[in-house]
């Protein structure tokens, strides 16, 4: 039952092969099992979700039911769940239940999904690796000493476990395609403000956006089906017409242009994952796309300009946990300025108070216009190269990563070596375009991934080319050894 | 040495918006603490803001209203600092990009002179939370109804020379955002609070002296205060050869003393950036014109169209001018009884001084603007006399209803003149002896005796002769 697809659990709920009950039981029971090796969930909503499928069971009964109805699915802990608590992966809100709903947990609420539990994640989404988690790391289910990504590694790691058929994701970065990339999933991560932010706990507000991690395109486009959304809540949420992105799955691609930059097969690129990428690309060649070389000309700034735009806005966007309102507080604080630093330093890790002191010192008096100033002029430059580059193609493909997943503590002394994780996908984040990750292979056992790349509010057309991949490819089916 | 005094203002002034700037919370002012925080207000983790676009109709209006430039695309940004009251960490402000640019408010002298305050800029920003440091052993509490308030923050330049011309800026800023209708103008409550720079250099000088910068002020009474102390204290510092420390003060307004709350070296680097929460607003002509037909005629210029279209004096202007109800009563009045003079007066003088007698406001007189023209109306068709205008005024006041009623049913019509020349006949029938004596008297001497005539008509007349008639009739009669 836990190797179905979404599309084959919704398929079989309404052909009555097992209830919404039976099949959230089967992942609870999973999870109860196997977590423990993965260490994938920092909360299992189990009693919430057996009345959330009963509920979904009655509402089947009655026919018409929304597509995800009964369909069990995990949420980042990202993601603010009324009454359930909220952790974003840090010691800071370890005691934090909102009292109000994440606007895409509220979507699948609508839909009547049933909710498995809160996946373990970076501390603030801060880390590619999940081992910055004040719940301690996630295990890759396809190798357990190596890392599953970050920073959505809780919902990769339980997907690719089989504890659940999706789960919803943030990436800032890259956090969803490189853990899709590591743990051998589908996963994208939509226009900038195509999905909601409200609700969801910000890391840097022009950066972060919502998606999904699934095993195949078509469930990701279900997914993405039901999160994607205007909301009026989120200024940033841009008014672009919804698509349903199941019905351009099965479209050919014969005909469109897939462009391969240069600059992403250069220097630092694992040999095996530019093997598997290669054949991959061929493999689109074979289904009617033609390649072209194309050039994005500042791709080698996006690192850095990602690494003072974030942490300068994560350094005033956590700002709010100061221990007055909610969250941690310190034991007997003598004074305000103890509350704060005592607060602040006892319940934040390393990674965390890192990126607010990078940013902070890039805001400062004297370092504005040297550090913020031109990352922001960077960022319009790198935006730019995307632009041009749509002018001449309708997808750009590469790697996700440089390599397959790394061995724990592999990168933990040098967060230069980390922050280069997401040199391929941290482009996209700075020109708020959607792109995704689909498994192209393994190398020494370990998933490799694909990226594409598409123009604004081309989920559609990703998902399709994914899809079509898919139907040509079995790589998406493969599974970790034992699951 | 003459020293001469520096200042500039930056006020903060509360929007009369019914929720707040980036939230739906109401901004009602006295509710039990922390009764009106949403979510948003508090900071959750999560929560996102959306701008009120009442407060940019409003402060457009303000723009309008002092004649800046309107800022056709300004951006929000965040101003760092750590302080309970702030639940985010940071201030959501404009800095590079205000809504309203250069603008200026003309303000008047004792002497009548104007003068002109040049206005640097004014952005739209959040309020903060209260503290409250009492009633929490040792502790203390947080208030979060008041944050996320929208306010604009007006920096004029430092163009203002004495605490006069800083109260008379102030007031004249009071006057046209309550005029305009933006803010509810109430300063117990904090709806506008003044931050004074003040500087002294020796006259003649022309670069400006190290300011100082005093907060928290929400009196006219207290900026007044302070300024002639901090005035004194910088003199007395650079006179004894000491250097002023460019620092920001407190005032308390209890103590009525000032206090260094920090250095300049102690200053925070506020580390702004544009907020990537909130995207940039972008102000169209639509937006400003709908702004421009929501504002009221401004008092000066209704102050100068009193002068042209009613030909009163600027003085006389000016104080019908001082708010819109006044402007408004004196309006109604004239126009009820088509003589803007006797308006003018009646309501700076009678009305005006029952008012205060009564510490009553324009808005609780007994008698409406169209009473007062019914009144009016009849001192001009000489139905009643001035003197009489006054007793009917008073019954008027005590609510007795309209002048027309009040002269009718108290008998206060003036005698006719057919029933004076009556009367005048019976007195000088029944008193032959004061005749006589009359016209026997020196032409001098008739005026006062021409008093007791005088005084038995009104007697009979219970005082309702029209004096200056009785006054020609006598003569007439009894010096043949």
């Amino acid at each position: 039952m836990h190797n179905l697809t979404i599309a084959e659990i919704i398929a079989k709920l309404r052909a009555k092969e097992f209830s919404s009950t039976e099949i959230t039981q089967h992942f609870l029971k999973r999870i109860e099992t196997l977590d423990p090796q993965y260490n994938s969930f920092i909360t299992v909503t189990k009693e919430q979700a057996l009345a959330q499928a009963k509920a979904a069971d009655k509402r089947l009964v009655k026919g018409n039911a929304p597509a995800l109805c009964g369909v069990p699915i995990a949420h980042k802990d990202i993601f603010c769940t009324n009454g359930v608590k909220t952790s974003c992966g840090s010691k800071m809100l370890d005691n934090f239940i909102p009292p109000y709903d994440a606007t895409v947990v509220e979507n699948y609420a609508k839909q009547h999904a049933v909710i498995l539990g809160k996946t373990n994640m970076d501390e603030f989404a801060m880390g590619s690796s999940n081992e910055t988690s004040y719940y301690g790391p996630v295990k890759n289910p396809w190798a357990v000493d190596c890392v599953p990504g970050g920073s959505s590694g809780g919902s990769a790691a339980c997907v690719a476990a089989r504890l659940a058929p999706g789960a919803t994701a943030t990436d800032t970065g890259g956090s969803i395609r490189q853990p899709a990339s590591l743990c051998g999933l589908t996963g994208i991560k939509p226009t900038y403000g195509r999905v909601s932010r409200w609700g969801m706990i910000a890391f840097a507000s022009s950066l972060d956006q919502g998606g999904v991690l699934t095993r195949t395109a078509e469930d990701a486009a279900i997914m993405l089906n039901v999160m994607a959304s205007f909301d009026d809540k989120d200024s940033t949420c841009v008014d672009h017409e919804l698509s349903d992105y199941t019905a351009t799955l099965q479209d050919s691609i014969a005909g469109m242009t897939i462009g391969i930059p240069d600059e992403y097969f250069s220097e630092g690129l694992d040999p095996r994952t530019q093997e598997l990428v290669e054949q991959a690309i061929k493999q689109y060649e074979k289904l009617g796309a033609a390649t072209k070389r194309i050039s994005l000309p500042h791709s080698h700034l996006a690192v850095p300009a990602y690494y003072v735009i974030a942490p300068a806005e994560c350094s005033a966007n956590l700002s709010r946990f100061d221990g007055v309102r909610y969250g941690y507080r310190c034991e007997d604080p003598k004074d305000l300025e103890d509350l704060y630093t005592r607060s602040r330093g006892e319940a934040f890790g390393d990674e965390v108070k890192r990126r607010i002191l990078v940013g902070a010192y890039a805001l400062s008096a004297g370092y504005y216009d040297a550090y913020y100033s031109k990352a922001q002029k960077v960022r319009r430059l790198i935006k730019q190269d995307f632009v041009n580059a749509f002018n001449e193609v309708d997808l750009i493909i590469g790697p996700t990563c440089p390599s397959p997943a790394f061995k724990f503590g592999a990168k933990g002394d040098d967060p230069v070596a980390m922050y280069l994780e997401d040199i391929y996908t941290i482009a996209t984040n700075l020109a708020g375009l959607p792109a995704l990750s689909i498994p192209c292979g393994l190398a020494d056992g370990k998933p490799v991934g694909l990226q594409l790349i598409g123009n604004y509010f081309q989920e559609g057309r990703l998902l399709n080319a994914a899809h079509q991949f898919q139907t040509e490819t079995d790589f998406h089916t493969l599974s970790p050894e034992g699951i | 040495m003459e020293w001469e005094t520096v200042i500039g203002l930056e006020v903060h002034v509360q929007l009369a918006t019914k929720t707040k700037i980036f939230s739906a919370a109401s901004t009602a002012f006295g509710a039990e603490a922390n009764t009106q925080a949403c979510a948003i207000d508090l900071a959750m983790p999560g929560t996102l803001p959306v701008a009120n676009k009442q407060a940019f109709h409003y402060a457009v209006m303000f723009g309008l209203a002092i004649d800046a430039e309107i800022g056709k695309r300004s951006v929000f940004e965040r101003k760092n600092y750590f302080y309970p009251d702030l639940p985010k960490g940071y201030q959501t402000t404009q800095l590079a990009l205000p809504i309203v640019g250069p603008g200026h408010i003309d303000i008047e002298l004792d002497g009548g002179e104007q003068k002109r305050v040049r206005i640097h800029h004014a952005h739209l920003e959040e309020d903060a939370g209260k503290s409250l440091h009492e009633n929490f052993q040792g502790m203390s509490g947080i208030d979060l109804n008041r944050a996320g308030t929208p306010l604009i923050e007006v920096v004029s330049e430092p163009d203002m020379r004495s605490s006069e011309e800083a109260v008379a800026f102030a007031r004249k800023l009071h006057s046209i955002v309550t005029s305009i209708g933006i803010c509810d103008g109430a300063m117990s409550q904090g709806s506008m609070r003044f931050d004074v720079n003040i500087s002294v250099r020796p006259k003649g000088q022309e670069k400006l002296g190290t300011r100082t910068e005093t907060k928290n002020l929400n009196s006219y009474r207290f900026m007044e205060a302070c300024i002639a102390q901090e005035v004194a204290r910088q003199i007395d510092c650079l006179e004894k050869g000491e250097e002023i420390r460019q620092e920001t003060r407190l005032y308390d307004g209890d103590t009525h003393k000032a206090k260094p709350m920090r250095s300049k070296e102690e200053a925070n680097d506020y580390r702004y950036f544009p907020c990537p929460d909130l995207l940039p607003v972008v102000i169209d002509d639509d937006f400003i014109a709908a702004a421009r037909a929501a504002l009221p005629e401004l008092l000066d210029a209704r102050s100068a169209r009193f002068e042209s279209d009613y030909g009163l004096s600027a003085y006389d202007a000016g104080i019908l001018c001082t708010d819109h109800p006044t402007a408004n009563f004196f309006e109604a009045t004239a126009k009820s009884c088509d003589d803007a003079k006797l308006s003018a007066n009646w309501l700076m003088g009678d009305v005006s001084a029952k008012l205060n007698a009564e510490e009553k406001k324009l808005a609780d007189s007994p008698i409406s603007p169209e009473q007062l023209g019914g009144l009016i109306a009849r001192i001009k068709d000489n139905t009643i006399t001035t003197k009489i205008a006054k007793q009917v005024f008073e019954f008027m006041w005590a609510g007795e209803g309209d002048a027309d009623a009040i002269i009718e049913s108290k008998g206060l019509k003036p005698t006719g003149s057919g029933d004076l020349e009556k009367m005048v006949d019976e007195i000088i029938a029944n008193n032959a002896k004061q005749v006589a004596n009359y016209q026997a008297a020196d032409e001098s001497k008739r005026p006062k005796m021409l008093g007791f005539f005088v005084g038995q008509v009104m007697k009979a007349s219970k005082g309702q002769a029209n004096p200056q008639q009785l006054n020609q009739l006598l003569k007439a009669k009894l010096d043949g």
